[in-house]
């Protein structure tokens, strides 16, 4: 599974791009970002507000309940500033 | 037609490029949008767009198919720029051309109000306090939430 992080969320991570096999029990978003929040180092930090979080799996807008597959990309960042 | 790009662009080329060779477009309306020098009362010296390419080009495919489903369009044209940009510079220009002026009014106010809450681009500014991610505006969800229940 490929993990993407944008804007703040990078900078708190350390990481821009990671390369991940969660457990087979990881099967949603949410369970992901528990998943991630456990692993420790900047994801913590960078998890800590879910609300002002926006996921996206396979470049399409999800929710937290999204199911994920092993081959997903799957891609955490801020509301979208551009514009 | 959308375009994802580092480089600068002229607005009135890109425009003339959608009606040149065609005498069937009645109305063409375009927003452009440029780095702003002030923010939220600071002085802001330069800004870094970044994105996300790939859902960026899924995303703004979707809204331009989104705005032809909903009015009777010629053509549309996105421009978006990320990298580092200045005060003054261009950010981004939307262009709708249409047989009559309502179409292209209402789809051009359309695409950019859905791109700023949709299109994965985050702006960081860059000030003497040094610099910042960009919030989020409200009033942008609102702008574009009212296109929400056009049919």
């Amino acid at each position: 599974m490929k993990v993407l992080y944008f804007s703040w969320l990078r900078d708190r991570t350390g990481v821009g791009e990671e390369q991940l096999s969660p457990p087979e029990s990881v099967t949603t978003v949410r369970l992901l970002i528990e998943w991630l929040v456990e692993q420790g180092g900047g994801h913590q930090a960078a998890f800590a507000d879910l609300e002002i979080i926006r996921v996206a799996v396979n470049q399409e807008y999800v929710n937290l309940d999204t199911p994920l597959s092993a081959g997903d990309e799957v891609a955490f960042f801020p509301p979208v500033t551009g514009g | 037609m959308i375009k994802v790009q580092q480089e600068d662009f002229d607005a009135g080329v890109e425009t003339r490029k959608l009606t040149e060779g065609r005498t069937d477009i009645g109305g063409i309306c375009s927003f452009a949008g440029l780095v702003r020098d002030m923010s939220g009362g600071e002085s802001v010296s330069a800004m870094t767009l970044e994105h996300y390419p790939s859902m960026t080009e899924k995303m703004l495919t979707e809204i331009e198919a989104e705005a032809h489903s909903r009015w009777p369009l010629h053509d549309t044209l996105i421009i978006h720029r990320y990298g580092r940009l200045e005060p003054g510079d261009n950010i981004v220009l939307v262009v709708a051309t249409s047989a009559h002026r309502d179409a292209a009014f209402d789809a051009c106010r359309f695409l950019i109000d859905w791109l700023k809450t949709k299109a994965p681009f985050w702006k960081k500014e860059e000030s003497q306090d040094g610099s910042k991610w960009v919030e989020a505006r409200d009033s942008d969800t609102e702008a574009a939430s009212k296109w929400d229940a056009v049919d």
